[in-house]
């Protein structure tokens, strides 16, 4: 395997975790009206992703650190061309880190309620666009010969595109009612328990129209498939997910449930990947499509930044599953909800 | 207005606010590591107390600097596409390098004293702290890694029309990073201590939660102390690189037009770039040449030694450095007085002192603002610095869009400041309420009135 081919994976993989993560943030976030009414029942559901939601995020700024290092020009023909898009995915994230931090901190209704409608917006809105950007790649995308984008924003918004964006919200959506079935208890869990079913069947409809829709649409992403059977066991791997999913809900093994749509969220993502590699993103016209070898870094700065995440990441993980352990078992309202 | 001018001005705004909050979390969570550890060594229930007031105000403005720095590391690849294409081989690394080894680092062992502060032992707090601390200060390395890479870069060739990493230590350790970092990172102790001493004064003018401000007080009086002393020597190391490496910037600071030897160092004037001379031009002669070289007469490049084309804006340049000069001498005046006044027993009680470190206590982010201007205005015509300009670096957008976000960050980020300075001053107050109670029920538990001094 080339540096090239190790990069994209890596790249995948950050992404991956960050969709995992981050995913429980942005599906509470974006279930939070449904999940909690009381006032008691929203600071359980702050309190559960309180002590994460940061750390999850760094995921996204590891993830575009390591695009813009190894593929410099995918970062910015990608951001640049999606500009309003990813504009308006950053304005929601800044609203739903003021609003996590910010929202308890003064007793008024009047001040909860305008930073609980941004949680829910700065969540919902980013679940929903990312979905919404990767349809986008996967459909192609319209570059001149600088690798600049030609579409303008309304393009962005096409039927195709907004499919996937349904697909992520979903994906999203059952992190989250997941990770709450987990880490709740009482009324907020029975709740989650009731929303999973009707998520999952949203999800399992959508997830079999989009792969129908990307067989018209991007017939090309199913070449890698024809030509290696085997890459077949990873939408196998999302298959076992899915089922596994409402399985061990009803057996009340609310751990294997997260753990499930994790994997599904993984292996989704995964499966898009395959069938891009080795393109980043897909042109209208082929010739100008950037891949992972036109679009990368030198070696050197590959290798090197290899030796940086060798270095790095297993003390992070290390550390992180320390932090997990810590705040491990259910939730309770109050300031220091654990 | 053209995509160039919007994007710049895009930047610059969204820079300028987040770079208000990341000096005050970096100083701010090494004087509450300090207060961790002094806590966990000697376990007096005052430095627990100080410590937690000050992570209530740290968390505030750390949720400022987390959102509004978001923005940040997306803004090159948004609008800056063709000077990510060009720097992106060797930009990117440290900025990827950041979320390794200091964002994860430093949100992981946040969430962890947000929320798990009462799970964890003493020992585990000081701990966790001090990873906060650490973390954030990894980061303002890497990040001055970057920006220093723009100012002197090193260890690339161009191929193709971009920078081509070939030795990685040289572009990490180029000539600018040490003098810059350690620059910014002091800057941010000063940064904090003042803010730290100047909300201790305001406690202290109305004899409010006492012990805690008088702790802190000298806590952060001794910070700013050695702070400022060092910064002595580093602004100076860090003028003497910028003089090597960036004549330009250095000629721009001192309003100095023409090539000198036995330059003198500029204390104030009016630079005129039209006539291309300063006017009323107040200096030290010789002072410059004896700084940068240790020889009076040795030679300074003036402005005119480049073409127009290629100078800085000059006043802009000029002003920023000279009211971050003229900020420091006041700092270095303040803390003076007050180490005079600790030294004689009164720093606690005199009020001239205490109001003057009230009314002071926000002047360090100005300081850092317009040393940032200075730095970043003074590169100018250059995005790298005698490589790309910054005229054909940014994204072909339409300018209709990008005048679009830069009204969104206005609005948003003036709704993040407004709330993040009602939050705090709420905190400051409520810590003032809090410790009046505390007071009442030990006048109605022990029927004296508690002696204040």
């Amino acid at each position: 395997m080339d540096l090239n081919t190790i990069w994209f994976l890596l790249v995948g993989i950050l992404i991956i975790g960050y969709a995992i993560l981050d995913g429980f943030d942005l599906g509470v976030g974006s279930l939070y009206y449904l999940l909690g009414k009381t006032e008691e029942e929203k600071q359980v559901l702050l309190n559960s992703v309180g002590p994460f939601w940061d750390g999850n995020e760094v995921w996204l700024l590891t993830g575009g650190g390591a695009l813009f290092a190894a593929f410099p020009q995918v970062y910015a023909s990608v951001f640049s061309g999606f500009y309003l898009a990813m504009m308006v995915v950053l304005l929601g994230l800044i609203f739903r880190a003021a609003a996590i931090e910010f929202r308890n901190k003064v007793e008024s209704e009047t001040w909860k309620k305008r930073w609980d409608f941004l949680f829910f917006l700065g969540s919902f809105l980013p679940a929903l666009l990312f979905g919404v950007a990767v349809g986008n790649v996967a459909k192609g995308l319209p570059l001149d010969s600088a690798y600049n984008y030609t579409g303008g924003f309304l393009a962005l918004l096409n039927p195709y595109s907004l499919l996937l964006g349904c697909l992520g919200l979903a994906a999203f959506l059952m992190q989250g009612v997941t990770y709450t079935m987990l880490k709740t208890e009482g009324a907020v869990q029975e709740r989650a328990k009731g929303l999973f079913t009707r998520i999952w069947i949203v999800f399992v409809a959508v997830y079999v129209i989009s792969a129908v829709a990307t067989y018209i649409v991007a017939p090309g992403l199913f070449a890698n498939y024809a030509k290696m059977p085997a890459l077949f066991l990873v939408p196998l791997l999302a298959l076992a997910g899915i089922i596994l999913g409402p399985l061990s809900t009803k057996a009340g093994r609310y751990g294997m449930a997260f753990l499930a749509s994790s994997v599904t969220m993984a292996a989704m993502i995964l499966t898009m990947a395959l069938g891009m590699y080795p393109n980043w993103v897909p042109a209208t016209d082929p010739n100008l499509s950037l891949t992972i070898y036109n679009a990368s870094s030198s070696p050197l700065t590959l290798k090197i930044m290899l030796i940086i995440a060798l270095l790095g990441v297993p003390v992070v993980l290390f550390y992180t599953t320390y932090v997990y352990r810590v705040f491990r078992g259910k939730v309770q309202a109050g300031r220091q909800g654990y | 207005m053209d995509a160039v001018f919007l994007s710049r001005l895009q930047f610059g705004l969204t820079a300028f606010f987040h770079f208000l909050f990341p000096p005050l979390s970096i100083g701010l969570a090494t004087i509450i590591a300090v207060m961790e550890f002094l806590y966990w060594r000697t376990g007096k229930e005052v430095y627990d107390r100080m410590s937690r007031f000050w992570f209530k105000l740290f968390a505030i403005i750390f949720a400022v600097g987390v959102a509004s720095g978001i923005t940040m590391e997306f803004q090159f690849g948004t609008n800056w596409s063709e000077y990510s294409r060009f720097v992106g081989d060797i930009f990117g690394a440290p900025l990827a390098a950041e979320g390794v080894f200091a964002f994860f680092l430093e949100s992981t062992f946040m969430g962890l004293l947000l929320f798990g502060r009462d799970r964890i032992s003493k020992a585990m707090r000081f701990f966790a702290s001090f990873f906060v601390a650490l973390g954030s200060t990894l980061s303002a390395f890497w990040i001055i890694v970057a920006n220093s890479w723009q100012q002197t870069p090193a260890g690339f060739q161009i191929e193709g029309g971009r920078a081509v990493l070939t030795d990685f230590f040289a572009a990490v350790f180029n000539p600018s990073t040490i003098p810059r970092y350690l620059h910014t990172v002091d800057a941010s102790y000063i940064t904090a201590a003042f803010f730290v001493i100047g909300i201790s004064a305001w406690f202290l003018l109305r004899n409010k939660n006492v012990e805690v401000a008088k702790g802190s007080m000298k806590i952060a009086l001794i910070f700013a102390l050695f702070a400022v002393v060092a910064q002595g020597f580093l602004g100076d190391m860090h003028a003497k690189q910028v003089a090597v490496t960036q004549p330009a910037k250095l000629a721009a600071f001192e309003g100095m037009w023409e090539n000198s030897a036995n330059a003198s160092l500029n204390l104030i004037g009016f630079p005129d770039p039209q006539k291309e001379e300063t006017r009323f031009s107040i200096g030290v002669p010789g002072l410059l040449s004896w700084l940068v070289y240790g020889d009076t007469r040795a030679e300074i490049t003036g402005l005119k030694a480049f073409t127009p084309e290629d100078r800085p804006p000059v006043l802009a340049t000029y002003w920023s450095y000279r009211v971050m000069i003229f900020l420091f001498g006041w700092f270095v005046l303040l803390v003076l007085w007050g180490a005079y006044l600790f030294i004689k027993g009164r720093i606690y009680t005199d009020r001239r002192f205490l109001k003057t470190a009230y009314y002071s206590m926000l002047l360090p982010l100005a300081a850092n603002e317009f040393g940032w201007f200075a730095a970043e205005i003074g590169r100018q015509p250059w995005i790298v610095n005698g490589l790309l300009k910054t005229g054909v670096a940014v994204s072909p957008l339409p300018a209709g869009e990008i005048l679009l976000t830069i009204l969104l960050f206005v609005v948003v980020y003036s709704g993040l400041l407004g709330a993040l300075v009602y939050l705090i001053r709420r905190e400051v107050k409520k810590a003032a309420v809090e410790e009046d109670m505390t007071a009442t029920s030990a006048v109605s538990l022990s029927g004296t009135v508690p002696v204040q001094q």
